[in-house]
């Protein structure tokens, strides 16, 4: 019973992290409709704003968290301007092509100026070990990453529902060109939604450290993650990629531990019955734009 | 897809106009060129950084000139993908005229060579790849590194005689993975030691959280791990985290996972664990503490067990030379390779002359914390151990 438990909030806690990590790339793909296969690259580069600020610099690792939000919302705003913007109207193939080579080419600085050994980073003492919880042993990281994801999902789901930049953002999304007509600054929206989701990324890569492993090969290796939570979850609101999340992070995590021989399989066995079941996702409907 | 193959066509490209362009240089009758060809860029680059460390710091020290020939390396990286191993190699053959090849940070790299080097004869100086059948792909292969089966056994032996009767095993499912399970098992159970649970994980395995749970439900004595060398730390991280430390499951399997080039970063959670492996830097010889010393004044870190297999196959290189008077015909080199016997910075090794492949020690060696930093401290030898898991017998 106790490790039914166990495995059940490992699962929650795996779940919750792919959700912060890929649930930027539902905003762009679902929202703005470009496909982003770069999306990697801002959560790697949040991993390491984070291990060099405390690893290098001696920062807390609570402050540093927010530094990697900060730092990877500023890249992807800066790349937003300058390229991403130029592509909004182009062909998905277009967009595909430029995006993965942003991949190759963050992956090759990094190397280049991180090297290509793995990076950990130095976690407060009293973030590591297990809670034993009426005999269910809970990890205090992952405690951790379930809070503040969970924090997390609760707040955008207010912003969009209920702020005039939620209600903005939807308008844009659901109509741009009538959007504008009522004044509404779309592109600027667009930019601030897309810096938002790299921020996120980035705040999931610092997370994401101690358990996914942080090394240049990042972007590459997750890519498919991402991918899967956005098409199992339908792109279309933050309560799909949030389901699709946790449904495979606990099946994830079940089949592994049940089934061992199959385990790496049943995360895709889900994400093909589900599609097959409903080809747009949970949650899906066609993207707007 | 699409983007890998131009990537290779690329780097095709910028290796072969170099050598159109640039005339053919007066070949000097007295040098010897060794091609080394060593992962320096993607997810094995630290193996052949270390490697080439290790070269250029030997012929620092011992000088660049071998009965009278001057030595000459030519670096390529193959990023350790055999079909770019196998193209550098044929280039280095055909337009460079080399004497050797060498490097091979993986095991179908090593492969993808072999052909050629029996084609060209000319020896192939294996100083990484890890698995048994390299040595049997050519009669010119020699190997300096270490093969998977000679610290997998020797951890298995060690296993039963030090009172751990039940074993769980966690290993990546691929090839050296599946050779360290096979030849721990062997010798483990044909010890009287009993496999409780036996658990691969996929190569590219983002968390280990349910099998370590699953490790820890079957209370085993200890549990044997094998994952490639950058998991290793995320792997002792949360094999602590999950209390396992605690719970009094050790941690045993061959060196790789506590190789010396990550050790220091995996924290104290990979205190106590117990390895079987050629080299540790800590390895109490003078000659190894002149060269740890040498590496890091030179290099800035800590030479691991790629460092010394580097240093140790440009020695061979080297004394082959010596021992042919510089004659560089390839059955020449390797007839003089075969038998030689030498001190390494690990330790006594020779090279097996049936096999070619090397005979060293193996140490047990347990982690632990030396003047603030994490070493792997060997405790017990087991001397000249040689490959067994060759096919031929």
């Amino acid at each position: 019973m106790a490790s039914i438990l166990t495995n059940l909030f490992d699962g929650v806690a795996y779940g919750m992290l792919l959700f912060v990590l890929a649930c930027g790339l539902a905003v762009t793909l679902g929202l703005m409709n470009f496909v982003n296969l770069a999306h990697g690259a801002f959560a790697m580069a949040g991993g390491y704003i984070c291990a060099v600020l405390v690893n290098n610099s001696g920062w807390p690792f609570f402050l540093a968290l927010p530094l990697a939000f900060v730092g990877s919302a500023a890249i992807g705003i800066a790349l937003e301007r300058t390229l991403y913007r130029h592509l909004y109207a182009r062909s998905h193939l277009d967009q595909v092509l430029f995006s993965i080579g942003l991949v190759f080419m963050s992956v090759a600085a990094v190397d280049y100026i991180m090297g290509s050994s793995r990076v950990f980073i130095k976690l407060p003492a009293e973030l590591e070990g297990q809670i034993d919880l009426f005999g269910v042993g809970i990890g205090r990281y992952r405690l951790m990453i379930v809070v503040i994801c969970g924090l997390l999902t609760l707040a955008l789901q207010l912003i969009l529902a209920k702020t005039r930049f939620g209600s903005r953002l939807r308008a844009a999304v659901d109509d741009p060109r009538a959007a504008i007509g009522l004044g509404i600054n779309v592109p600027q929206v667009f930019a601030f939604t897309f810096a938002f989701g790299c921020g996120l990324a980035g705040l999931g890569g610092a997370l994401s450290a101690e358990i996914l492993g942080l090394d240049p090969y990042f972007p590459l290796k997750f890519m498919i993650y991402f991918l899967i939570v956005v098409t199992v979850g339908g792109s279309s609101s933050i309560t799909g990629p949030f389901l699709a999340s946790l449904l495979l992070g606990i099946a994830d995590v079940a089949g592994k531990y049940y089934v061992p021989k199959v385990g790496p399989f049943v995360i895709y066995t889900v994400m093909i019955v589900i599609l097959l079941w409903r080809p747009n996702g949970l949650f899906g409907r066609t993207a707007a734009r | 897809m699409f983007n890998r193959r131009k990537m290779l066509l690329w780097a095709a490209a910028s290796a072969v106009l170099p050598g159109l362009c640039g005339s053919v240089p007066a070949q000097a009758e007295d040098a010897v060129k060794i091609g080394l060809i060593l992962p320096m860029t993607g997810g094995q680059a630290s193996t052949g950084k270390q490697i080439d460390n290790a070269i250029k710091l030997y012929m620092q020290q011992k000088g660049d000139t071998v009965a009278g020939k001057k030595i000459e390396i030519i670096l390529k990286d193959d990023a350790a993908v055999p079909d770019n191993t196998k193209r550098l190699a044929q280039e280095l053959i055909v337009n460079d005229k080399v004497n050797f090849i060498a490097g091979f940070g993986v095991t179908p790299a090593a492969l993808a060579a072999a052909p050629l080097a029996t084609q060209a004869k000319i020896p192939e100086v294996v100083m990484a790849a890890g698995t048994s059948i390299i040595t049997e792909r050519s009669p010119y292969i020699v190997r300096t590194s270490f093969t998977l089966a000679q610290s997998s056994t020797i951890i298995g032996d060690w296993a039963v005689k030090n009172g751990i009767k039940k074993v769980a095993t966690l290993t990546s499912d691929y090839a050296p993975g599946n050779d360290a399970l096979t030849f721990f098992k062997q010798h483990f159970t044909a010890g009287g030691g009993e496999i409780v649970e036996e658990v691969k994980v996929p190569l590219a395995n983002p968390d280990f959280a349910p099998f370590l749970q699953r490790m820890k439900d079957a209370k085993p004595d200890a549990m044997f791990v094998f994952v490639p060398a950058g998991q290793g730390g995320n792997f002792m991280k949360q094999y602590a985290e999950r209390g396992l430390d605690k719970s009094g499951i050790k941690v045993i399997g061959p060196g790789d996972v506590m190789d010396d080039d990550l050790l220091n970063n995996m924290g104290d959670a990979a205190l106590g664990a117990v390895t079987a492996h050629l080299y540790s830097a800590a390895h109490p010889s003078q000659m190894n503490k002149d060269f740890v010393a040498a590496y890091k004044k030179a290099f800035g870190n800590r030479p691991g067990f790629m460092a010394v297999s580097g240093y140790d196959g440009i020695h061979l290189i080297y004394e082959a030379l010596k021992k042919t008077g510089g004659d560089t015909n390839g059955d020449k080199l390797i007839e003089a390779m075969k038998g030689m016997k030498w001190e390494s910075p690990r330790g006594p090794i020779s090279i097996d002359p049936e096999t070619r492949d090397i005979v060293q020690n193996i140490y047990i060696r347990k982690v632990e914390k030396v003047d603030g930093e994490l070493y792997n401290v060997e405790f017990a030898t087991f001397e000249a151990v040689k490959d067994s898991g060759k096919t031929k017998k």
